[in-house]
Order: C-alpha cells, then structure tokens, then sequence
C-alpha cells in the first residue's frame, strides 16, 4: 500500500498528457487537493492517520511542482514515455549552441565582476525570453509533432539556459549581500 | 492520541468538545499569549490588563524567578542576574553572538549553546525562555480555566534547525506541548488575510527585537500559500537601540562604561528610539556611576542617518524573496507590517519607497503574530468550525543538503520548497569493497560545508562489498509539515539502510532536559506523577472511545482475523485505563495504536477518495 511515486501526476491533477498546460487549472487542482490531504487537516488524528497524510501531501506538492515548471514537466513527459534522456552524461551539443553559452557565460561573469546589477538583471530578461522560445519549440514538439528525440535534445538546452539562470540569481545575490 | 472519527477533513469530530489551545508569540522583547473565544482571536491579559509580557527573567539569589515587568525593572539594579533578549541565545554558541561587548552577561562557552552565568548558576537559555513560556501558561490556564491541549509558538522565519529545537525544547520544559512552531509572518498573514478576507500576493515585512523576516504570500480562497521567505536572525530592533548607544557615547566622549552604566544607557536609548516615532527629536539624559553625566539630544533625523544602514540591511533579503517567488515589487498587492520596530517613520518610509505603497499598518504589529498563531492552534487542536475553511502551506526557509567530497554541500531540498516534501539522491562508493558510508547532513545556502550549519551525522554499515561506482545509495530526505527533517539511506542491492531522525547538534541533549525538567519540577513543587497518569488515562479513554467509533463506521474494511486481534488491544486498554500504573497503559495504548495502523491507513484512503468524490476516483490509486 505504499505510494507510488512514479504514479502519473497528470491523472491525479485530472489534465491531459501534454506539454502546453493549463495553468490555471492545476493551480486550482492543486489548492483543492491539498484542502483535503494535507496533514493540518488531520493533525488531531492518531499517528497512522497523520503519516497517511503527510504521503498523499507529499506527492501532491512533488506533482505540482513537477507540473507547474516547464523543464520538470518536459522530463517528467520523456520519463513517462520511457525516454531516457540521459540528461546527466550526454552533453553533445551543437557547436553554435555551445559558443552561445560560452557568450552568454561570459556577460554574466563580467557583469558580476563590475558589480552591475543592471546589467545582470537585463541578461536574466534576455535569458528568460531566450527560454520562452525553446518551451514554444517544445510544445510543438511534444504536442504538435511528437518527436521525442528532437524534445530530449531540446530538453538538454532547456537545461543550459536553467543552470544559467541560476548563475545570474547567485551573482545578483552576492551582489546584495 | 487517539483514532478519532473521521468527518470531513479538517473539521472537528466532536464540536460540542473545545480544546484548550493558545498561541504564543515568544519574541525578543515582548511576548504575548492568544486564544481564539467564539471564533474570534483574543489576546490573554495578566492580572493587570496588560497583554505583553516583557521578555526578562531575574533569577533572586534565594532560588526565586522573577519574569516580565518586575524583571525588567531590577535590569540596572540586577544586571548580570537579569537577562533580556535571551532569544538572541537560543541555539548559539558564543562565536554566533553579536555585539557581545556591549551584553552585561556573564557567557559560559558550554558546548553547542552559550550558557549566561548567574546567581543560580549557567543557565541554558532554553531554561531562561522556559520561564517566560512558563509564565504565559500560566496566565492562560488561569484565564481559560483548565489544562492547555497545546501550543503553537511562533519563530523568526529565517530561524535554522537549531533554534527551531532550542525553542521547542523550552515549551517542553515549561510544561506545554507544542502543536507546532509557526513562523512569524505567516502568523500574521494569517491574522490579517482572515481578518480582512484578503486575496492576491502578500509580502510580510517583520522586524522584531532580535530578527529580521520578510514573506511573500499569496492569499487564495482561504489558502495562504507561502511563497518565498528570507531573512537575518540577526538583525532587529535591538540593533537600532544598540547604534544610538554607541552613538551616545561617542557624542558624550566617555569611555566604554560598567555594566549598570550600560544597561543605563542602552535602556535610555531604547527609550529616545521610540519617543522619536511620534516626536521630532528626544533626550538622552544618564547619570553615571562614576559621576559624569549624559546628556544629549538626538533629532528624527541624525537617528534615522546613523541606522540607514541596518534599514538597508533589510532590504536585501527583500529583493532575495522577491526574486525566489519570481515576483516583482509592483506585483506585491498590500504590504503587512508586523513587529514593533516598524512603527519607526523612516522604516516605514523605506518600504513604502521600496514597493511603492503605502504598508498596511491597520493591526497591531505588536500583537498580529499571537493572534495569528492562536487561529493555527484552534484548527491544529481540531475546533475549527465549518466557517473556518483555510490552509497554510509554508516552506523550508533554508536549504538542506548533504556534505560530498572536499567539504562541499550538495543540497538536496532547496530552501522555498513547499512543505511536506520529499526529495531523493543517489550516491555510489568511490573505494572498492567499501562496505560502509558516512552522511553529514547540512542546512544552509553557502557552498561550503564549514559555512553551513551542520544538523546531523549517520553511517550506513552492511553494503555489500562491490567495486568502487557499483553500489547504488539512495538517500531520501521528508521533511514533514513541521518542517522536521528526518533522512534515510538504503543500498538498492542488497536492502541495507540506515535512518536517522534529524536532531541538531546545536539543541540539548535528551539527558540534558530530562534534568532540567526534574530541577524544574522540584523546584515549582508540581506533582508530575499524577499529572502524567491523569494525561495518559484521558489519552487512553480517547484512543478507546475513537477506535469503538472507527470500527462501528468502517469495519466491513478488516478481516475478521484482523477485527478480533484489534477488539482484544482495546479490550487490554480498558482494563489499564482501569488501573493507575503509566506504564501500563502508555504500553497498551502502544499496543492498539500499532494494531490499528494498517486500518487507519485504509480509512484514510476510503476518506480521501470520497472527498474526491465525483473526480476519477480509480485514477488516485495508492
């Protein structure tokens, strides 16, 4: 009777299998779910209850955050279809993809070192629109096109640009502190 | 505890019982205590009306305590035996303490937490807030007229695990029990939100005596979702009493003075602090033990230029919360103030510059954190009613990881993550034939493992030997809605694991509070013995009645095996209950909560689903 972690999310935030997702209704989803799991509603119970409780909370804050971030949901999406991404070893990318990063890395650091907030604040709005088209080119290829492959690629871009974003977070808040 | 009938979620089982549930707010300077009467958040008085309780214990050389504003009034007289914002302590060792110079203590560098030396001895300064928590229990069992339930005592937000333990640790030992610690602004928010039916993003600005939090909150059809939260545990209103002092000596041109001199003086300048809230200028007027004399004036805005920095301090954890909740300063629809050093002008200027509004100040920020937390002790105690249908869900404030090779830390949970949480890493053996594995678990956001604060150590022994990279250890970190961590580790192969339920190294030991708590006892001349057999009978008659409750409502879910072995624990409760030996009927209470487990589980699963109801139920399998 243990919990299944691996337990599709999107059935049990009741949406369809897809990249593009309605925000709206997962955030609502989410607040109702956990109006009835979560372990403050239970807290006068016995033990057995309130550890009941605490599981389905659990899995419920894990799903919606798996759900509600565009990169967490599009390896939950390739994991689901049994797509190993190899996220973690495979690191091939395209030369002009790499020579960007090394660009983008670079303006960061500099940034950083001249004690710019400015400009660090306007790489993350460049970086956050730069992210936005990689998620459209997602969508279309999970939804529209499926080609799981070309998504894992994808994905693994995605996953650049997020580590880049948190280098910029870190730098601003070295900065302030 | 009992296995109470479950009605709908959240609601109480029995409405005609009300438990006696409070909420505390244990702050630097003052503390209060709050119940909720007939639905509505009420602070509890002393005897002369007053509902802040100043923050200061005297310990008397003839073993007496003295607490609150007696205390404080023997502060230049007492002042080494006369401890004021001992919160400063909690959980520290001595190399943690700020402006340590300028504290008249006397500070013991006892492992883990500095102790203050005084007439009856160090004293841990879990027993110093013990005294305070102790006297607001008081206080409320006088007023309410019977024993608590429980407490929810509310902590700084950006409070680390040790001062978390520390705090709990001193309800223990003043007798209460603790339903949950509540961080401060999400207290407050909680106050406001169902006070004003709020909806919208949320940001809590609190600057206490001795800390520092700020909060991002949304407000949605009753759920108060903490968004993101940050903070200095080192930054309050004491530090503003502490640049006027230094600033007065400077200007006064005399030389660093006796302890009585200092206390004179800081308490001088505490008071010129807030005089300039509602006046342009104040004195600061002080007659020395050596004969010299202070005295000074000090204008709005000299003071607001000497403490500009300390406001700006605040302002970077802001920009870190806002950022974390991936907000800006224009989405924050209201902004609640919460603590008394808010009520200074040029604070409230400053944030109003910041977000671009005017803060919200229509509560008391005195007294929002205890209201707050007595509205959480009411639905934790189970008498919410069915108009009070809301939910808070906060997050860890600080992330929590794993030491990995050359001293750095891995976090595994980041901070702002939504609680309860579960998260899971997988580490593999670096020799080969390795058969065992150390873990350091860390709390912290610094890259380096020295820089965080370390909360506990565990081995796994037994794995089988392999080459080095073959083993395959998953760790999995759960931290539960009291954002208590615990951890656990399992070789995938072979099965071995190891846990370990997380107690920092910073709290006192079990050994430590037992004995604090069997002085303490002595001492009030309590009859713990037949309070301990009153509580365990009451918890075994509940524990009865709710098991006789579930089984007529949901036996058709057990075996007849199963309904026969249960009916027999109960059958044995009875009889202990009967008695009057706690050991007995602590074990037969054991006993049935361990055989009715499996049972619960199923009836909460069949409760969910039916609240589900009318969504695919077959779809939520478990």
């Amino acid at each position: 009777m243990s919990i299944d972690l691996h337990k599709d999310y999107f059935a049990l935030f009741e949406l369809p299998r897809s990249y593009r997702i309605d925000r709206e209704a997962l955030e609502r989803r989410y607040l109702q779910l956990q109006q009835q799991v979560h372990p403050d509603r239970h807290a006068h119970l016995p033990d057995a209850e309130r550890r009941r409780a605490l599981q389905w909370a659990t899995r419920v804050n894990e799903g919606f955050q798996t759900l509600r971030r565009s990169l967490a949901r599009a390896r939950y999406l390739l994991d689901l279809a049994g797509v190993d991404a190899a996220l973690e070893t495979n690191t091939a990318m395209s030369p002009e993809f790499l020579m960007e990063q090394m660009e983008w890395r670079e303006a960061v650091s500099e940034a950083h070192q001249a004690g710019d907030v400015d400009e660090l604040e306007h790489l993350h709005r460049r970086l956050r629109s730069a992210a936005l088209t990689v998620e459209d080119e997602l969508a279309v290829l999970f939804d529209d096109r499926p080609d799981l492959d070309a998504a894992a690629e994808t994905v693994r871009r995605l996953m650049f640009l997020e580590k880049l974003d948190q280098e910029i977070d870190e730098a601003l808040a070295a900065l302030e502190s | 505890m009992a296995l109470l009938q479950l009605s709908e979620p959240g609601m109480s089982a029995e409405p005609h019982q009300h438990r006696l549930a409070v909420g505390i707010d244990l702050g630097t300077t003052n503390s209060l205590v709050a119940t909720v009467r007939n639905g509505i958040s009420v602070c509890l008085n002393d005897a002369d009306g007053r509902a802040m309780l100043p923050s200061v214990v005297r310990y008397l050389a003839d073993g007496g305590v003295v607490v609150g504003r007696e205390a404080m009034q023997a502060q230049s007289i007492d002042p080494r035996n006369t401890i004021t914002s001992v919160k400063r302590f909690m959980g520290r060792g001595l190399k943690d303490v700020t402006h340590i110079e300028s504290t008249p203590y006397d500070f013991v560098d006892a492992p883990g937490m500095v102790r203050l030396r005084t007439v009856q001895g160090p004293k841990s300064p879990v027993e110093v807030s013990a005294e305070i928590l102790k006297n607001l229990r008081q206080r409320a069992e006088a007023s309410l007229g019977g024993e608590l339930t429980g407490a929810v005592i509310t902590v700084p937000a950006y409070f680390d695990d040790a001062q978390r333990q520390a705090t709990k640790d001193a309800a223990g030992l003043a007798g209460l029990n603790v339903l949950r610690l509540l961080n401060e602004p999400t207290a407050a928010a909680i106050a406001y939100g169902l006070d004003n039916a709020a909806e919208g993003v949320y940001a809590v600005y609190d600057l206490g005596g001795g800390t520092f939090d700020i909060s991002i909150l949304r407000l949605t059809r009753g759920v108060f979702e903490v968004l993101a939260t940050n903070g200095d545990a080192a930054l309050g209103g004491d530090d503003f009493d502490h640049r006027l002092f230094c600033w007065s000596l400077d200007q006064a041109r005399i030389q660093p003075p006796s302890a009585q001199d200092l206390r004179r003086l800081l308490a001088r300048s505490r008071e010129a602090k807030e005089l300039l809230s509602h006046a342009s200028e104040a004195p600061i007027v002080c007659k020395l033990g050596s004969g010299e004399e202070v005295n000074l004036t000090v204008g709005r805005d000299e003071f607001a230029s000497i403490t500009d920095n300390l406001v700006r301090k605040t302002l970077a954890p802001v920009r870190k919360a806002l950022r974390d909740a991936g907000l800006r300063a224009e989405d924050i629809k209201g902004v609640v103030m919460v603590g008394g050093a808010t009520r200074m002008p040029h604070v409230q200027k400053a944030v109003a510059d910041f977000f671009g509004q005017e803060p919200l100040t229509n509560l008391d920020p005195d007294k929002v954190v205890a209201l707050g937390a007595a509205k959480q002790a009411n639905a934790l105690a189970g008498n919410r009613s069915a108009d009070e249908d809301w939910l808070l869900l906060d997050v860890i404030p600080l992330s929590l990881g794993l030491e990995t090779m050359g001293g750095l830390a891995e976090k595994v949970i980041p901070r702002n993550s939504t609680i309860p949480v579960a998260r899971a890493q997988e580490f593999t053996t670096y020799k080969d034939g390795q058969t065992a594995m150390a873990f350091h678990v860390v709390q912290g956001e610094r890259e380096l493992v020295s820089d965080c604060r370390s909360l506990a150590r565990f081995e796994l022994r037994g794995i089988p030997p392999m080459v080095a990279g073959a083993a395959r250890i998953r760790v999995t970190f759960q931290v539960d809605a009291d954002g208590l961590l615990s951890v656990a580790a399992r070789e995938m192969s072979s099965g071995v694991e190891a846990s370990v339920t997380v107690k920092p190294s910073y709290g006192l030991t079990d050994d430590e509070i037992a004995e604090m708590l069997k002085s303490g006892f002595d001492h009030a001349g309590d009859d713990m013995g037949a309070r301990a057999l009153r509580e365990q009978q009451v918890d075994g008659e509940r524990l009865a009645e709710a098991t006789r409750h579930a089984l007529a409502a949901d036996g058709e879910l057990l075996e007849p095996a199963a309904r026969e072995k249960i009916e027999g624990l109960l059958g044995e409760l009875d009889a202990a209950v009967a008695g009057s030996d706690v050991g007995k009927i602590k074990q037969a209470l054991t006993a049935l909560n361990r055989g009715t487990e499996d049972f619960a589980a199923a009836r909460m699963d069949k409760s969910i689903r039916s609240a589900l109801a009318g969504q695919k139920i077959d779809q939520l399998e478990v």
